[in-house]
């Protein structure tokens, strides 16, 4: 008999404070250890939730996090979506350099996840904020 | 989350016991800045054993704390890094260059008291000439 309860399929993280951005990467770690990853990329996933999600704290004041199963042909993953109002990044391929920031921080943000993940994809105009997904493929 | 703060002879033991927002980091950066003059300590220990991510801003923030207690006259020494975290905060290209670490609480202690005697033995016995 199939459970009654619905398949959570997608988890909706508001992030507007910094116990948010704890909140967000304990429940992407804890989606990634359903999933069946290593504490390796657990300890990975986890990192980018919580670089991405800061930088909607930072950058932002309010946006969301949301969770999902990633399905390719037989491989399955997680799909990280930061997604924010924000001003934007008027500059991506600057932003993607190492060592560049606009915050003072140590600007590592962007390229940092980009290492820590296996797709990382951006999208942002001046104006109407700024969308970051990033996957991670069970190995 | 209040990270606890022990004495321990000259030295202060702060050991993380849960995940630490920005707030709480920064607290304990400044607590611990304090509580080294109020108990005139010569060193200080962090246990981050406990933490599943150290981020760009925990990093920074730690490393900042480093600092700030090497102006004020003691040592610190980040101690209990999980290998997992390590190649995180290598893959991010985060190296808490400038900090000493060490693998454990005891490791640590080690340190500290290496350093100490150090110290010591420049003050009582300096150089012949």
């Amino acid at each position: 008999m199939p459970s009654l309860t619905p398949q959570k399929d997608e988890v909706r993280i508001t992030v507007s404070a910094d116990t948010d951005i704890v909140t967000a990467r304990q429940k992407g770690r804890d989606l990634a250890a359903q999933l069946g990853f290593s504490s390796t990329d657990l300890a990975l996933v986890a990192t980018a939730i919580s670089e991405l999600a800061r930088n909607i704290v930072r950058y932002a004041n309010r946006g969301e996090i949301i969770l999902k199963l990633a399905e390719r042909g037989e491989k399955r993953g997680i799909i990280v979506t930061a997604r924010d109002e924000g001003p934007g990044i008027p500059n991506i391929p600057q932003a993607m350099q190492d060592g560049y920031s606009t915050s003072g921080s140590l600007g590592l943000g962007l390229p940092g996840v980009r290492r820590l993940m296996d797709e990382f994809e951006v999208v942002s105009k001046n104006g109407t904020g700024t969308t970051v997904t990033v996957k991670k493929w069970l190995r | 989350m209040v990270v606890p703060i022990l004495k321990q002879g000259h030295y202060l033991i702060a050991s993380i016991q849960a995940a630490l927002t920005d707030a709480d980091l920064l607290n304990l950066r400044d607590a611990l800045a304090q509580q080294v003059g109020t108990y005139r300590s010569r060193g200080v220990i962090v246990d981050v054993t406990a933490l599943d991510v150290m981020d760009s801003f925990a990093s920074r923030t730690l490393s900042d704390m480093a600092n700030m207690i090497k102006l004020r006259g003691a040592e610190t020494v980040i101690v209990g890094i999980q290998p997992e975290v390590a190649f995180s905060m290598v893959q991010l290209g985060l190296k808490l260059e400038d900090v000493a670490t060490a693998l454990d609480l005891e490791e640590g202690l080690a340190f500290l008291d290496k350093r100490a005697r150090r110290a010591n033995r420049a003050i009582t016995n300096p150089p012949k000439r």
